[in-house]
């Protein structure tokens, strides 16, 4: 025992030897926590349904991290109980693995966005963007009047799903070819049909009640409409897989 | 080291070296200090093997208590299913009219409604149940179906103009401008006399040339006086109480483009149970009224006033 002791104190009086230990001691710990979640198969549950983000929603999200809807809204819903009865299905980290960056938050002010899809009408998004307080008295949410009518107007969507497509999400060449076309076509539904052949099952419809312009209202609500309906948690195969999970 | 040397004063030996005389004591850690650090890393050793820890080649390992973080979830959603069992399988078994006999139960079923009215109703008929412009409100005495228990039942579990429900409650109000029954003029007239009627305006010759229009168009289902009609849920015309708006414009795009609102068939998303009990919570309200005297009340109170 003392012999370590006195050991150790020449690790203490020899800073450069510290350092260098120090180093390889945090660096073990780095790799044995994080190293495996690359090679786990439970990391990233394969589950049926997960699509890349269609250019609309795609600029939907950026309008949402623009205005920094994270800083209040979550979007990880966690295995509890008081959450899975509020919000739904706890999330799977598959349904994030097409965020570049994720949305999962830490703080929520407002509440938790990751299944609000098809939970609330186009009308309801549109009205409680522009006055949250007209449908939530209590609402603290400031209003994003303007939404409605700015005119979507967000660069190059090619260029955005080539950068995408970099990071790993798999968009074909026709997705990435025709993003332009396709972020108009979506909430155009006269003029969809070839949208509908690249992105078969993506929402089409006017979003924001005003068939006459694209404006970036359109894109958000498309965007949090689309939020968590995409993997169908619930089907009873899902359940099946989930259940017999271990190791997490 | 080898000038280790115990300092009087205190008794403690010193580091063994100085700077300008001054010396560095080397007291020891508290022991309970030390001990409870060893406790620690005992704990880990014993945590790792119970639960998830060592990553694998595939996966994690299980750990010997088999503890997922979703399988604590999936037990504590079904011993809160357990704990409600019994007070669920009461109501099921209990039809909804009746549900006012047993005060404890009604009691519980009204707590669950409010839970379920939160997650599903909220959307439009405001956290509060007082609604806003086109969703009506759950606290006053104006109904459009009709407001005892089993009627608000009925509206709930198959829901107001719902395509895909054979039962939905349905009634089409003509588009009266824009299918030319009447032309831009009429409409004025009526809505002036709408407006006499629920108080708004005093009479004119225009709302005179309105009551005949009314007579002739509205009358058939919104009554002779405006006072609606359940039935077809046609709504009350001559009191204050306006589900799009009593002022002239709203007025003027009702009747010229007629109303259409729409409430799903909760019956087709929620179970029966669930339905029952925002049943009980939405005629809890404020709203609510007594069955009709046609089904023995159980608590004897008296008819609900034909119309309303």
């Amino acid at each position: 025992m003392s012999s370590i002791v006195e050991r150790h104190k020449t690790l203490e009086r020899n800073v450069t030897l510290l350092a260098v230990l120090a180093f390889a001691a945090v660096t073990i710990g780095g790799i044995v926590e994080i190293a495996p979640l690359f090679w786990i198969d439970n990391t990233i549950e394969k589950v049926e349904g997960m699509r890349p983000y269609t250019p609309l929603e795609q600029a939907g999200r950026d309008i949402y991290v623009r205005e920094g809807c994270y800083v209040c809204h979550s979007q990880m819903i966690r295995p509890f109980r008081d959450e899975t009865e509020r919000y739904g299905h706890y999330s799977l980290a598959a349904e994030s693995m097409y965020d570049h960056p994720f949305q999962w938050g830490s703080k929520r002010t407002g509440p938790d966005l990751a299944r609000v899809g098809g939970k609330y009408s186009d009308e309801w998004h549109v009205q409680h963007l522009k006055d949250p307080r007209s449908v939530v008295p209590e609402s603290i949410m400031p209003t994003y009047q303007f939404l409605a009518e700015r005119p979507l107007n967000q660069g190059d969507m090619t260029a955005e799903l080539q950068t995408l497509y970099t990071t790993g999400v798999p968009y074909t060449k026709d997705q990435i070819a025709k993003a332009n076309d396709d972020l108009k076509a979506q909430a155009d539904p006269e003029n969809a049909t070839e949208f509908k052949t690249r992105w078969p099952k993506a929402q089409v419809r006017d979003f924001d009640g005003d068939p006459k312009k694209l404006t970036e209202m359109d894109a958000l609500v498309a965007y949090l409409q689309m939020l968590g309906t995409l993997v169908d948690v619930n089907a009873p195969a899902a359940q099946e897989d989930l259940a017999k999970e271990k190791g997490r | 080291m080898a000038d280790k040397r115990i300092d009087e004063p205190t008794g403690v030996e010193t580091v063994g070296h100085e700077w300008d005389g001054i010396e560095e004591l080397n007291t020891p850690l508290p022991r309970w200090w030390l001990w409870t650090f060893y406790a620690t890393i005992v704990f880990a050793i014993g945590y790792v093997v119970v639960y998830p820890a060592i990553p694998g080649r595939h996966a994690a390992s299980a750990g010997t208590a088999g503890w997922t973080s979703r399988g604590a979830l999936a037990k504590d959603l079904a011993a809160a299913d357990a704990a409600r069992a019994q007070t669920r399988a009461a109501i099921a078994a209990t039809p909804v009219e009746k549900l006012a006999d047993n005060p404890q139960l009604l009691r519980a079923a009204i707590e669950g409604g409010a839970a379920a009215f939160k997650q599903n109703c909220v959307q439009c008929h405001g956290s509060g149940a007082a609604g806003s412009k086109g969703y009506p409100n759950l606290n006053d005495d104006d109904w459009l179906w009709g407001g005892d228990i089993a009627t608000i039942h009925q509206t709930l579990e198959h829901g107001v103009r719902y395509p895909g429900d054979e039962q939905t409650r349905t009634s089409q109000m003509p588009a009266f401008g824009r299918d030319g029954i009447l032309t831009a003029a009429q409409v004025q007239d009526v809505v002036s006399h709408v407006r006499v009627i629920s108080g708004q305006e005093k009479a004119s010759a225009s709302s005179a040339r309105g009551a005949q229009i009314f007579a002739d168009n509205c009358s058939v289902c919104h009554g002779a006086n405006g006072e609606g009609n359940r039935t077809v849920g046609a709504p009350r015309l001559n009191d204050k109480i306006w589900l799009y708006g009593g002022d002239r414009a709203t007025l003027t795009q009702t009747v010229t483009y007629a109303r259409q609102g729409v409430m799903p068939a909760w019956g087709q998303r929620l179970d029966p149970v669930t339905v029952k009990m925002l049943a009980a919570y939405v005629h809890s309200r404020g709203g609510g009224e007594a069955l009709p005297a046609a089904t023995p009340a159980p608590d004897a109170a008296p008819a609900a006033p034909a119309t309303r």
